[in-house]
């Protein structure tokens, strides 16, 4: 096979046989079958070595769960100690100092920066721009790339001084932190955060001049939405066809199921119809959120429509949320009050502890039952990218037909950018991405 | 757990001199296994310093990171995660052959990571309690480190590893020198820090005296005990600390406080074993003797 012959054979079969997929966190790979034409088979298969994290918390109290779930995913920890810390105090019945909320949200906000930035710029902008990584990207475009490793480092920053350092933070506990930061700390983020700011609006400017490939379809999308925040440490779960429940009903709404050909468990509603998370599905349904000054830059872009309909315009609603998250951050470094306590005082018990919160990919659902110690019996974690596995498999079934006919390596690699749009956290998934497609000759 | 050696010592060095006196540079890949990304994510975190130690080094393999890939030859190789299925040990044998240094990074690598709880769970319980059909899951009885399976040169340790000693070690390896990883406790940095110690002061069991440092005694100086994600120092004497420990708690919860990131480790795990086992274990699964070490070594295959 060469590069020049086209994706298909003349027939409308599909004999494409591409190794690893890159540029994602973990490992993973996709079978497109396709027969005459038609697409029969688009499975995302990830075989990411599992970890049993599930069963690894069984036995521990609320605190080292904590600190373990963290381990589920070195990019995104903040979300799965955020989710864990608010169904233990939902549980336990623990209120938190507001200060203390104002604090955990400006945890949540260095990850959302980091791991944006690290996605829009290192992952995800080599695609548009026919790189095969942001290192090759910096020869040529040494400032843009520069800036946006700026922008990563004000949202590691964040994690570092409030978490204790950039991966796996240390200090969320029940009932608030370990230690009390105090006001000069906190303003020490100011500046860093303002030079962050001026670089994410640019990068919205930046994306949304990218030129993506034709595609529109109306998938179901799911996010959380809260009252009067942009969502992220809490809301209720609303959709595109109307849902609107208590976060800690996820089970009666959704349903994990296994394939054999993955190692996360794929989500589906009731219906059995696939869902999507993430930026583009809280821009959809949350945008009226924003912070004001995120709100102005995707008003600037014009492209709120396609955000919801293209898939490869993900990166636009990454860097929209990437204005919010510092704009936020800006607002409560300026307002913050040290609280008197580091935690409020909690005690051990019984209780089903269940939460949700937005994390970088998407929604995220946990669940503990703590027996009478008030340790973890059972425990159920569904990330967000085993709930789009299903979506994007949706969405790969509905584009592939569209490159068919063109010569491979492009093919090829507009699949690949497809699969990267949704930015798939593998390792919290589960596992891995190579893309493999079956012959069916 | 292996000693850090020298990574390049003068005949390395003269390797990347090309015959007309140029530099070439290294050829370094970033590959992972049973992990969470985070410890390559390290790379990737020293913002300021990324690009210009991408122009030292030529980075052949790291597919978080470029679509560009190799499967050697690799000049240092860092490997994150632990071994856990039959395709990971397989194919750890592989890179070994093609790799003149490798280097393991984070807890995982270097000592099994938290996921080497679950051996000391029954591997099938373990499977079937996470999925509905175990029998499409893949994996090895017991989760290992790196260095179980082949020859590790050195080693960063941590959950996750340190960017300080990421960066060190890279400058040593553009230059030629060694790199400078320091072996002593946790309790040494705190001293340092002018921390007070948390569990004079407050009774807060701490893992300090026995964890080797390289987080820059993180966790007393934000309020809390170490638990331990960097791993026993040499000489770590465990025992005792145990003792110590289990003046007023029971031996399940001295369990609890060394079955961490790091509990396969052989002096914390001795600990683990001697109470009991982890948190989570069933009464079947308690080991009978405290010493696992030679059962585990039969299973690796030869390396």
């Amino acid at each position: 096979m060469h590069d020049t012959d086209t994706l298909a054979t003349p027939t409308g079969d599909l004999d494409l046989d591409v190794a690893g997929l890159t540029r994602v966190e973990g490992e993973g790979s996709l079978r497109l079958r396709v027969r005459d034409g038609v697409v029969e088979e688009a499975h995302l298969e990830i075989f990411e070595a599992p970890r049993y994290f599930e069963r690894l918390v069984v036995g521990r109290a609320p605190d080292e769960v904590i600190d373990i779930v963290a381990r589920i995913c070195g990019i995104c920890p903040v979300a799965y100690q955020m989710t864990a810390v608010h169904a233990f105090e939902a549980a336990l019945g623990v209120e938190i100092d507001p200060r203390t909320r104002a604090l955990r949200r400006l945890l949540y906000c260095g990850e959302w920066i980091e791991s944006h930035a690290l996605h829009v710029y290192l992952l995800h902008l080599p695609d548009f721009l026919g790189y095969h990584s942001a290192i090759e990207l910096a020869a040529d475009h040494r400032d843009e790339v520069a800036a946006g490793l700026a922008l990563k480092k004000a949202g590691n920053e964040i994690v570092g001084l409030v978490g204790g350092r950039a991966i796996h933070p240390v200090s969320v506990r029940v009932g608030g932190f370990s230690r009390v930061f105090r006001r000069s700390e906190i303003a020490a983020l100011r500046e860093p955060l303002e030079h962050a700011l001026a670089i994410a609006e640019a990068t919205v400017h930046l994306v949304a001049g990218l030129e993506p490939p034709a595609f529109s379809r109306e998938a179901r999308l799911v996010a959380l939405r809260h009252p009067s925040e942009y969502p992220m440490n809490e809301g209720r779960i609303v959709s595109t066809d109307g849902l609107d429940i208590a976060a800690t009903a996820w089970p009666t709404e959704f349903r994990e199921r296994q394939v054999a050909w993955s190692h996360a468990l794929q989500s589906r509603g009731h219906d059995e119809r696939p869902y999507l998370l993430g930026p583009s599905s809280r821009i959809t349904l949350a945008g009226d959120r924003l912070h004001p000054l995120a709100a102005t830059a995707l008003a600037r872009t014009g492209l709120a429509d396609e955000i919801r309909t293209n898939p490869y315009r993900s990166i636009v609603a990454r860097a929209v949320e990437l204005v919010d998250a510092v704009a936020e951050a800006l607002d409560i470094v300026d307002r913050y009050e040290p609280p008197t306590d580091p935690a409020t005082a909690w005690r051990a018990g019984p209780g089903l502890a269940a939460w949700a919160t937005e994390a970088p990919r998407g929604l995220i659902f946990h669940s503990y039952d703590l027996d009478e110690r008030g340790l973890v019996e059972h425990a159920r974690i569904v990330p967000p990218t085993s709930q789009n596995q299903a979506a994007i498999e949706a969405d790969l079934a509905a584009f592939a037909p569209r490159v068919l006919d063109r010569p491979r390596a492009e093919a090829t690699h507009r699949i690949e950018q497809l699969i990267r749009s949704y930015d798939p956290c593998i390792s919290c998934a589960t596992h891995f991405l190579e893309l493999e497609v079956e012959d069916v000759r | 757990m292996v000693s850090p050696v020298p990574l390049l010592p003068g005949d390395d060095r003269a390797r990347y001199v090309s015959r007309s006196g140029g530099h070439r540079r290294p050829r370094i890949g970033v590959v992972k296994f049973a992990s969470c990304d985070g410890c390559q994510l390290t790379l990737l975190d020293l913002e300021d310093e990324l690009l210009a130690i991408a122009e030292r080094v030529d980075l052949v393999e790291f597919a978080e990171a470029t679509s560009r890939r190799s499967s050697g030859p690799f000049d240092v190789l860092f490997v994150e995660g632990s071994i856990s299925t039959p395709d990971q040990a397989a194919e750890i044998l592989r890179l070994r052959a093609v790799t003149r240094r490798l280097v393991t990074i984070g807890a995982c690598a270097t000592a099994g990571g938290i996921q080497a709880i679950r051996n000391w769970f029954d591997h099938d319980e373990v499977r079937a309690s996470v999925y509905p059909e175990p029998e499409f899951v893949e994996s090895l009885a017991t989760v290992r480190p790196v260095a179980d399976f082949v020859a590790v040169d050195a080693e960063l340790r941590g959950c996750p590893i340190s960017p300080a000693q990421l960066r060190e070690f890279l400058v040593a390896l553009v230059t030629g020198r060694r790199p400078q990883l320091p072996d002593e406790a946790v309790c040494l940095e705190c001293k340092r820090r002018g921390v007070v110690c948390v569990a004079v002061a407050r009774g807060v069991p701490c893992l300090g005296p026995v964890t080797r440092t390289g987080c820059g005694a993180l966790c007393p100086a934000y309020g809390r005990g170490c638990y331990g994600c960097f791993g026993p120092r040499e000489s770590a004497n465990t025992a005792s600390l145990a003792t110590w420990f289990g003046d007023d708690r029971s031996a399940g919860d001295v369990a609890r406080l060394f079955a961490g990131f790091t509990a396969w480790s052989g002096p914390f795990r001795a600990v683990v074993d001697s109470h009991g086992g982890p948190p989570g274990v069933r009464p079947a699964e308690i080991p009978a003797a405290p010493d696992r070490a030679g059962g585990d070594r039969s299973e690796a295959p030869d390396a």
